[in-house]
């Protein structure tokens, strides 16, 4: 036998901490238009490149370029860019209620919001989102009320889910949004076992999962693969990659892979990997992969690589472990920049223009945000009442749960 | 002696043990670079190196079932997971495999491994951010289960745990960690500081497992707590005028029956009190071990406070969770009985 040295432990570092300069040399970005389209009942093994990538379709000027692109109409574009503003605007006024005390908790998207908008203009009616908490651009892209998420928020007498809900763990069937469990990752295998429901059924519906970068390390994430790839489940399984999962860099969950969308490959799961800032290349992924869905062609699995910009939530400091201008140096750009430059390019936006929806969005958010206000927040007293913590436990409350409503005094 | 918060001293038991034996490793979501979202891990990775404190991929299967495999070649592996509410998915680990190696080896292989979680509600973090699950780990047999309820204590209990050579679930209460809660939440915080068990001895000291301390001398009845609750008790017994007793447990399995009994005995009622849902809950083991045990002193049936069997709600926190007010109109009921 040979001599071997001691073994050593060895664990990733992420490129820059606090106090280093902001590092994504050796992140590699691919030309717009570079990636090849697909037809979409290709075989899995023919387009393993395209997990290595990333697909991408606005390039520095504002340009759409490639296979990928062409999916929207201009009417099309102009909405999603309304749907990120709003987003970023609802976010911002979100973050300072919780600092005023209207409520406890928020989560913003900022930097991610062209993920969730342009996901959820890729689907129909009926579909079946299983999201994560940094996806309500799925609401805003399909007109959910703004005023009721904001009830949510503050937990107040409007808010739908009774005041029982963390702020942002919003739930609406009729809108194709699962209630958002706090728990990592149980939601991404529901999904799947929804959309083997619709192939049951034979019905034409089809159903989309959302997990971040750090869940993928969950087992629910792995179980989800194997029974996707089993039963060839119509569903679309979407992976944020947004770099940082609180302090924990992805490398941590990615480990030896290169990338998240490789880890479709082991299963025989096609998988796209694609510019998560990039508004026009997610819609088009998500076309793609919905399309293979609903045409009983089985799962997808799409890396959206992004960037988190902000905290992880209201009750985080990320200057605490990773450089402050780091997001400033993401090589992806802002999703909202880019895409009102593309708007710009095409002739149908301007600068000006831009400012004057702007100020629209923000005067539709601060009405809603009144109107909810004047309903109630976490902090007014306007909240529902306890008597309500007893119901819904069960669909008949029973006798021992009647018993301590009654101790409450109801 | 140093004031430390409860925070400071999980930190500082860690910090100690790993000076004392390089075979204490810590690892869990968050806690390497950053020091855990609590900060019970701060400053370790730097002063060990990665290999000994590190980020653990999102998994809490992977980290508690990692720690297992740690332990039985001869670590003493000390793990978070970074709230209680996301243990379900090491549940198998915990149950099926940390808890039964010794026995099903018949002591070839042992599992000193320490499952440290914070535990319990008061911090608006509804369903996901707040549940007792202790009942889950005290109904199995192999484990032993740990809550303190101040920092001189939670330091001396966490070495304890390390030392031990069995499995420990050591649930923290969150609530605590910055200062000693008594359930008035409307009131401005309390800090460690003034608080007598906040002062902590910096070296290495253990309090041992399965001893409960009397954290408030009384003779009209006895409440048996631990955790958040024991404040809880305390602040009951000072509004209601009611002397009463307040047992804290500290360990709830191995339960020390001795101090609990005496103490019934003594005042002849007794109420027992937690945050966790009351059906099924540890408060029922209690509650059956002390008729079997002082029934001919009791003069009244033993009562039971706890939080409602509901999921953990977000705007109704104050409803659900059992504070002064609802403790007190028990203890006044069982002074009646």
């Amino acid at each position: 036998m040979t001599e071997t040295p001691p073994l050593s432990l060895k664990v990733p570092q992420p490129q820059c901490r606090p106090g280093d300069l902001p590092d994504f040399s050796g992140f590699e970005v691919p030309a717009a238009g570079s990636v090849r389209r697909p037809s979409v009942d290709e075989k899995p093994e023919v387009i393993r490149d395209l997990a290595f990538t990333i697909i991408r379709v606005l390039d520095d000027e504002g340009e759409a370029q490639g296979e990928w692109a062409g999916s929207l109409t201009d009417d099309e574009i102009a909405q999603g860019l309304r749907d990120m503003v709003t987003l970023r605007i609802y976010d911002s006024r979100m973050m300072t209620a919780q600092r005023q005390g209207k409520t406890s908790f928020y989560m913003q998207h900022l930097g991610e919001e062209a993920i969730s908008c342009a996901f959820q203009r890729a689907l129909q009616k009926g579909d079946m989102n299983f999201p994560t908490y940094r996806q309500a651009g799925l609401l805003i892209a399909s007109d959910y009320p703004l005023e009721t998420m904001m009830c949510q928020i503050y937990s107040n007498e409007a808010d739908p889910l009774h005041g029982r809900q963390l702020p942002v763990m919003y739930s609406s069937k009729e809108y194709g949004f699962f209630t958002i469990s706090g728990n990592l990752a149980t939601q991404y295998i529901q999904a799947v076992g929804w959309s083997m429901a619709s192939a049951i059924k034979g019905d034409t519906k089809i159903a989309a999962s959302w997990i971040g970068d750090g869940s993928t390390s969950e087992n629910d994430f792995h179980a989800a693969l194997v029974f996707a790839s089993t039963y060839s489940a119509p569903v679309v399984m979407n992976v944020v990659n947004n770099q940082w999962a609180i302090s924990t860099f992805q490398g941590i969950a990615r480990g030896g892979a290169h990338t998240f969308a490789a880890r479709g490959h082991g299963f025989g799961i096609p998988a796209l990997r694609v510019d998560g800032n990039d508004y026009l290349a997610v819609h088009a992924a998500a076309k793609w992969a919905a399309e293979r869905a609903r045409r009983n062609l089985g799962p997808t699995l799409i890396e959206h690589v992004t960037y988190r910009a902000g905290g992880h939530s209201t009750s985080d400091d990320p200057s605490a472990y990773r450089p402050k201008t780091e997001s400033e140096a993401w090589p992806l750009g802002d999703p909202i920049e880019r895409l009102k430059q593309h708007l710009i390019r095409k002739g149908i936006w301007s600068e000006e223009r831009h400012k004057q929806a702007q100020a629209e969005i923000t005067d539709m958010v601060i009405d809603c945000q009144k109107r909810a206000e004047a309903i109630g927040t976490l902090n007014s007293g306007h909240v529902p009442s306890p008597r309500d913590m007893f119901e819904d436990v069960y669909a008949e409350m029973p006798p021992h749960l009647v018993q301590q409503r009654h101790e409450v005094g109801y | 002696m140093t004031q430390m918060t409860m925070i400071a001293a999980i930190q500082n038991a860690h910090d100690v043990a790993m000076e004392r034996d390089e075979d204490v490793v810590v690892f869990g979501e968050d806690v390497g670079y950053f020091g855990g979202v609590f900060r019970c891990t701060a400053g370790l990775q730097q002063k060990y190196g990665s290999a000994r404190c590190f980020d653990a991929p999102i998994s809490e299967l992977g980290i508690v079932g990692a720690g297992i495999g740690m332990a039985a070649y001869g670590l003493k592996p000390v793990v978070e997971v970074q709230f209680a509410d996301y243990m379900y998915p090491a549940y198998d680990q915990i149950v099926s495999e940390a808890a039964r190696l010794r026995y099903r080896s018949a002591g070839d292989f042992t599992c000193p491994i320490v499952i440290r979680m914070p535990t319990g509600g008061g911090i608006w973090g509804a369903q996901t951010h707040s549940q007792s699950p202790e009942a889950l780990f005290t109904h199995v047999a192999g484990l032993k289960t740990v809550i303190p309820s101040n920092p001189q204590d939670a330091k001396g209990l966490l070495l304890a745990a390390i030392a031990d050579p069995d499995p420990v679930i050591f649930l923290e209460p969150k609530r605590l960690y910055n200062g000693p809660f008594d359930g008035h939440h409307d009131r401005p915080i309390q800090p460690w500081k003034k608080h007598p068990m906040g002062d902590v001895d910096p070296d290495y000291y253990e309090v041992p497992l399965g001893k409960a301390a009397v954290a408030r001398k009384g003779q009209d009845l006895s409440i048996i707590s631990y955790g958040t609750m024991v404040h809880v008790a305390i602040a009951a017994a000072a509004e209601t005028g009611i002397d009463a007793e307040v047992i804290d447990l500290r360990t709830l399995i191995p339960l020390d029956t001795e101090t609990v009994m005496a103490s019934v005995q003594k005042t002849g009622r007794c109420l027992v009190l937690h945050e966790a849902t009351l059906t099924s809950g540890f408060g029922a083991e209690l509650a059956a071990q002390i008729q079997q045990d002082c029934f001919y002193h009791l003069e009244a049936p033993v009562l039971r406070v706890a939080g409602w069997d509901t999921p953990y709600p977000h705007a109704q926190e104050w409803a659900y969770f059992p504070g002064p007010d609802r403790v007190g109109r028990n203890m006044k009921k069982l002074m009646e009985a």
